[in-house]
């Protein structure tokens, strides 16, 4: 007898009031719907109605719509013709490559990492898991001190690749804990045969590796995206000159400046916004079930 | 009828119904395994880049760092300071209240996602919106609809409720409650995302069958949901307890530490010993501080993510 008809079966005769009770569960997650649909867009919505304010103070004026919208600051931002945004594509442009190559280097540096532990046999398991924690001891906000005189030390101040070092230090452990998870799906017989058939090392990485962790790469890929793309701190603190800032760095001085036009710096916003959520609703259906992987159990 | 019992061997029914085929495997110790020529030197050569990575940034900054903060006096001088103790204050309400209720409503909200409907799906596609959303614009735009009354927040409580919003960040408390409700908003999404994909990995049998038993949705929630998410939810807790620590953003942009410097959590006070005050020993040191929470956090994670692989 099939599992999944007897609850069809059973119901609506047994309980006479599995009607009103179905239709309560409707009402309350409807209600729900719409509180979580609120919640959600809220501050997004703030951010947009900020930009397309004509003069830039509406967030102050107590409306709930801005009296002329208009595009005026995007397009300022397009031609660049406003003093204080006339670094904001080199910014957005130095945001980009430092965040592309943390997510390309966090993706090698972690999955070379965890294939050599466990698919490779080179250590116990949690050895890798332990280290990469280690990492997680002391606050990076704290790290950052140290970090600074570093770099002061090495001549690496105002280079993209002293954060680049650090946000790929701070995105691998935890790119290391999915990727242990995710590879004890994956039979070790697979690596054996295609071994036993006279495949290499790094045949049996780049060709059954890669493509059946697809999902987790892609999950601890957008992590790491996103981690460096929130970042503040480390930008802040290393990259010192108008020609390195990132747009994150470049916001903040905006902000600071008392009478700057915040709708410019809302446009901003919400251009800095768009590249990290076009990347994860690309990249959304290849990490379903990546940013877990065996993690259920685990 | 004893439903305990059977719940529990459902979920020993689990450990065959999820492919952990190779974990199960008993593993030599690595001294002991034949790992050589080769073999050995195409393993070295994978796990080299990350050993590189972690020994000059982490290892190194982190033996700076304690350098740093070894001396006495430091911490001396941070206990005399009001703000260092305002400011650990803040830090652990943050992380034991902010880092819990995110939890909470994750789990909760994962539930909700896992209905059914195509207006969900839809739902959560938007819903995830704030976690792919930068920290820095994020966060700004939630300082502007708190920091005056004519900001986007206290004009809707007019519109919708009739009500005068008050000064959010005119009150320690009201301010620090503003900078937790910030952080839920855009990092609430990602744990739900990952608690979802952990119900999505529980057998639909277990439900199917507790049902038949005439389990109600209390009991399942209570008997599979719970014990089979309990090690991913914990996980997770300690996970994002550790990252909400160094957490600078949030506190720097949303409250700016206002009002009067009352809402500055430990990241936030690091970072103005350092610049503002030209101490960065002491900086470290206010870091440093942290450590008696930090470790046992990092060693539960150690040993709750070994034990997984045993159970797996």
């Amino acid at each position: 007898m099939s599992v999944a008809a007897l609850p069809g079966r059973a119901s609506p005769g047994r309980r006479p009031n599995y009607r009103l009770r179905k239709v309560l569960v409707e009402v309350g997650s409807a209600l729900l719907g719409l509180v979580i649909l609120v919640w959600s867009l809220i501050p997004v919505y703030n951010m947009v109605f900020i930009a397309l304010d004509p003069n830039g103070f509406d967030e102050s004026a107590g409306v709930l719509w801005p009296g002329h919208a208009t595009l005026d600051a995007f397009i300022g931002l397009w031609t660049g013709e406003v003093d204080d945004v006339e670094f904001f594509w080199q910014q957005f442009g130095n945001s980009a490559y430092i965040g592309l190559i943390v997510m390309v280097l966090t993706v090698l540096v972690g999955s070379f990492a965890s294939f050599a532990v466990s698919r490779l046999r080179l250590a116990r398991e949690w050895m890798l898991n332990d280290i990469a924690l280690l990492t997680y001891i002391i606050p990076s906000s704290t790290l950052v001190i140290p970090f600074y005189r570093i770099m002061n030390q090495y001549g690496l101040m105002d280079n993209p690749w002293a954060v680049i070092g650090c946000e790929v230090a701070f995105a691998t452990p935890y790119a290391i804990l999915v990727l242990q998870q995710a590879g004890k799906l994956i039979p070790l017989e697979l690596d054996d045969a295609a071994r036993i058939d006279g495949a290499s090392v790094w045949q049996v990485y780049l060709k059954i590796y890669v493509p059946l962790m697809a999902p987790a790469l892609a999950a601890v890929g957008t992590y790491a995206l996103l981690f460096a793309w929130n970042d503040y701190l480390y930008q802040y603190l290393f990259l010192t000159s108008n020609h390195h800032a990132t747009l994150a760095v470049g916001l903040e001085q905006i902000f600071d400046d008392d009478d700057s036009p915040y709708n410019y710096l809302m446009a901003m916003s919400v251009v800095y916004s768009i590249p990290p959520i076009a990347i994860f609703y690309a990249l959304r259906r290849y990490m379903a079930s990546g940013l877990t992987g065996g993690g259920v159990k685990g | 009828m004893s439903f305990g019992a059977r719940s529990r061997n459902l979920v020993a029914m689990t450990d065959f119904a999820l492919p952990s085929v190779s974990a199960n495997r008993p593993q030599p110790p690595f001294w002991r395994r034949s790992l050589h020529g080769s073999e050995l030197a195409w393993a070295i050569a994978f796990v080299l880049p990350y050993l590189a990575v972690f020994a000059v940034f982490v290892l190194y900054p982190m033996g700076y760092g304690l350098w740093m903060g070894k001396d006495p006096t430091l911490y001396a001088e941070l206990v005399d300071d009001p703000n260092y103790w305002k400011a650990l204050v803040n830090t652990l309400v943050f992380v034991g209240v902010a880092v819990n209720v995110k939890m909470l409503a994750a789990l909760l909200l994962s539930g909700f996602f896992m209905r059914k409907r195509l207006w969900i799906k839809g739902l959560l596609v938007l819903y995830i919106l704030p976690w792919t959303l930068p920290a820095v614009p994020a966060y700004l735009s939630f300082h502007w609809m708190f920091v005056s009354q004519q900001g986007l927040l206290d004009t809707l409580l007019q519109a919708v409720f009739g009500i005068e919003g008050p000064l959010w960040f005119n009150s320690h408390w009201l301010a620090l409650t503003c900078n937790m409700a910030s952080y839920v908003w855009k990092w609430m999404p990602l744990w739900t995302l990952i608690l979802l994909a952990g119900r999505m990995a529980i057998p639909e049998e277990l439900y199917e069958a507790a049902k038949v038993d005439g389990a109600g949705p209390v009991d399942l929630f209570f008997r599979i949901t719970v014990p089979l998410l309990t090690n991913l939810y914990l996980i997770s807790t300690l996970i994002s307890t550790i990252w909400t620590v160094s957490d600078f953003t949030v506190t720097q942009f949303v409250s700016d530490g206002g009002p009067a410097m009352s809402t500055g959590v430990l990241a936030t006070l690091g970072i103005s010993y350092a610049l503002d005050r030209a101490q960065p020993y002491l900086g470290v040191a206010a870091g440093l501080s942290i450590l008696p929470v930090m470790i046992p956090i990092v060693i539960m994670l150690m040993r709750k993510l070994r034990s997984s692989e045993v159970q797996l």
